[in-house]
């Protein structure tokens, strides 16, 4: 587990650790970014950051929770809940089953308690490879319950988003899951407690747009699109490209919707110092 | 090809105008039509009756897209004995694409708030065709704050087809101002009764849509994301929008089946625009009746809406 000290603490992406390009060898993963090949073990390592620009590959959601918390902590809840098609949608029920097989995921989000920095949060971890981590009536409901758990227990929230829109096959059923959640946070915010949201590459449409956009601290993955209309609807709107990095965590840091765009490697430490500076305790 | 026009009113007229055709033809002749003539209007006049009774979901659409039909400040207009517009959101700017202010409803002060949308090109663009940018759900945010603070109903009018979807909206944090007002008003003390008057799209719609009581017109459409939206992301073809509009389930009786609408208030046989005062009238009786029920019943507001939108979802448990 990465440990840092106190004073150590960096927010920003650390250029300066990034390696040279590396041609890719027969069999290694290729950067998007800067074409270097990364080998399997240099990903795990590097929690799946390229070591060469700090490019951010995805993760999914047990990577992500195996990765923020201390091995072994997590109780997961809410298995039993699941999607069906309630307004009889066209390929719904196959593009469900198409997920779950292929995840082996119930549905686009897992949440549970578990022991992060040496404290107890509530964590929801949504994961893109289930249709495109959208919001339907299981996400929605998953998280209201993990918010009013994290009330009961009077311990923090912390959600790691990723949503590509929203999930169009539940129609206004998934739609009110905003005002669900949101409802939820109201609450749990008047209790006083701490909700950190970690925006992923891409957050976009209704997950930002309402229980992702209500943290205390908001933290942008580095380089992951957010916001609330993607960009080729925004180009098709104007009639004009925008510019390269628009709506890039750096550019919503830069206008103001994040706290902190914090590196992968660097983001443990962070949650971990915003955790005791509301909470106490390891000090020094 | 998608149809962009509601038609039907279309050949409607053109039968109408046929059998006025036949009156005056019929007087210049020796024998009496006007008995058979009779019998044709009201023939038309019950196929016309029927079809308003079995309109498509995408006819609904048409319908509620329909440029003349009241908005939100001519209901503002005829449902207040009074109001006032009050401008701005005290951060950047004031949206054109939402109106609020505070009113008279049957005498008792309100804050009243709703999208506003043009009825010819120069109002639309004025209005941003009703689509509001960040400082439009700052302005609700603001107004919301003030009817809690002097312990103001809230009545809401829903009329966008989304949250604008440009640059500007998203430098300056459209999806956190959206969030903002979803999470405010659920927990507001005052009764807030909302009103879908036309076509509601998506988050931009919602944000004025967490209430105690939510009203739609029978023509009016409330949906996560625009029929064409949904046809070119999912089918990858914009033209499906037709089929598409059925499969959302969007129209007011849908929403009704899903317990996500409370009343649904009858439009006039034509639809909204054929009869503005009677249509704004029958809104008006519905908002006082939804409003009063909620202020008699009185308790906890917050809790019961809370509950109210914790029930709605459909999904298996194991
Ligand atoms: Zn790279």
């Amino acid at each position: 587990m990465l440990k840092r000290s106190f004073g150590k603490t960096k927010y920003i992406p650390v250029p300066q650790d990034a390696l040279p390009y590396r041609p890719a060898k027969p069999g290694q993963a290729v950067c998007p970014q800067c074409t270097s090949g990364i080998s399997e073990e240099e990903m795990q390592e590097n929690f799946k950051v390229c070591p060469f620009c700090r490019h951010h590959f995805p993760m999914n959601a047990h990577e992500r929770l195996s990765w923020i918390a201390e091995a072994g902590s997590f109780e997961e809840w809410d298995t039993g809940l699941s999607s069906y098609n309630p307004l009889e949608f066209p390929g719904y029920d196959e593009k469900l089953a198409d997920a779950r097989e292929k995840t082996g995921l119930q549905e686009a989000i897992i949440t549970g308690v578990a022991r992060v920095q040496g404290y107890q949060v509530v964590l929801g971890i949504m994961d893109s490879r289930f249709l495109m981590g959208s919001m339907g009536s299981v996400v929605g409901e998953k998280i209201s319950r993990a918010i009013e758990k994290a009330m009961e227990l009077g311990c923090p929230f912390i959600t790691f988003a990723v949503a590509g829109g929203a999930r169009m096959q539940e129609g206004m059923l998934s739609l009110m899951q905003m005002a669900k959640t949101s409802a939820a946070l109201e609450r749990f915010h008047k209790r006083g407690l701490l909700y950190i949201s970690v925006m992923t590459h891409p957050t976009v449409g209704g997950v930002p747009a309402s229980f992702a956009g209500l943290g205390d601290i908001i933290i942008g993955e580095p380089g992951a699109l957010i916001g609330f209309t993607g960009p080729r609807v925004i180009e098709q709107t104007l009639g004009q490209r925008l510019p390269e990095r628009f709506q890039r965590a750096e550019f919503q840091l830069e206008h103001g919707m994040l706290d902190l765009v914090v590196d992968r490697a660097e983001l443990p430490a962070v949650i971990g110092q915003i955790l005791r500076l509301h909470l106490g305790g390891n000090h020094g | 090809m998608v149809k962009r026009q509601f038609d039907y009113e279309d050949k409607y007229e053109n039968i109408q105008d046929k059998i006025k055709e036949l009156v005056e033809l019929s007087g210049s002749l020796d024998f009496d039509l006007s008995g058979e003539i009779k019998v044709l209007e009201s023939k038309l006049q019950a196929i016309r009756d029927q079809k308003y009774q079995n309109l498509t979901p995408w006819e609904k659409i048409l319908l509620a897209r329909n440029p003349e039909r009241p908005t939100t400040i001519q209901y503002l207009d005829n449902i207040c004995d009074e109001w006032i517009e009050l401008h701005g959101d005290r951060l950047y700017g004031d949206d054109h694409a939402v109106v609020g202010g505070i009113g008279a409803f049957n005498g008792m002060p309100v804050t009243v708030i709703g999208h506003q949308r043009g009825k010819d090109t120069n109002e639309n663009i004025k209005r941003n065709f009703g689509m509001p940018h960040p400082e439009g759900y700052r302005k609700v945010h603001r107004l919301l704050v003030q009817a809690e603070k002097f312990g103001r109903p809230i009545l809401t009018f829903i009329d966008t087809q989304g949250a604008y979807p440009g640059a500007g909206a998203e430098e300056r944090g459209q999806p956190v101002a959206i969030a903002q007002d979803l999470m405010l008003l659920s927990g507001l003390s005052v009764p807030i009764i909302s009103t879908v008057i036309g076509e509601g799209g998506s988050g931009g719609a919602l944000a004025l849509g967490v209430c105690d009581r939510l009203i739609m017109l029978s023509n009016s459409v409330f949906s996560v994301a625009s029929a064409e939206t949904c046809a070119s992301i999912l089918a990858k073809d914009a033209n499906q929008a037709e089929g598409m509009a059925g499969a959302l389930r969007l129209t007011a009786f849908d929403l009704k089946d899903l317990d996500i609408v409370d009343e649904i208030v009858p439009e006039p046989i034509g639809g909204a625009h054929t009869d503005p005062q009677e249509t704004i009238a029958r809104v008006k009786e519905a908002i006082a009746r939804n409003l009063y029920e909620v202020m008699e019943k009185g308790g906890n507001l917050p809790e019961q809406r809370y509950q109210r939108l914790r029930s709605i979802g459909r999904y298996n448990i194991k």
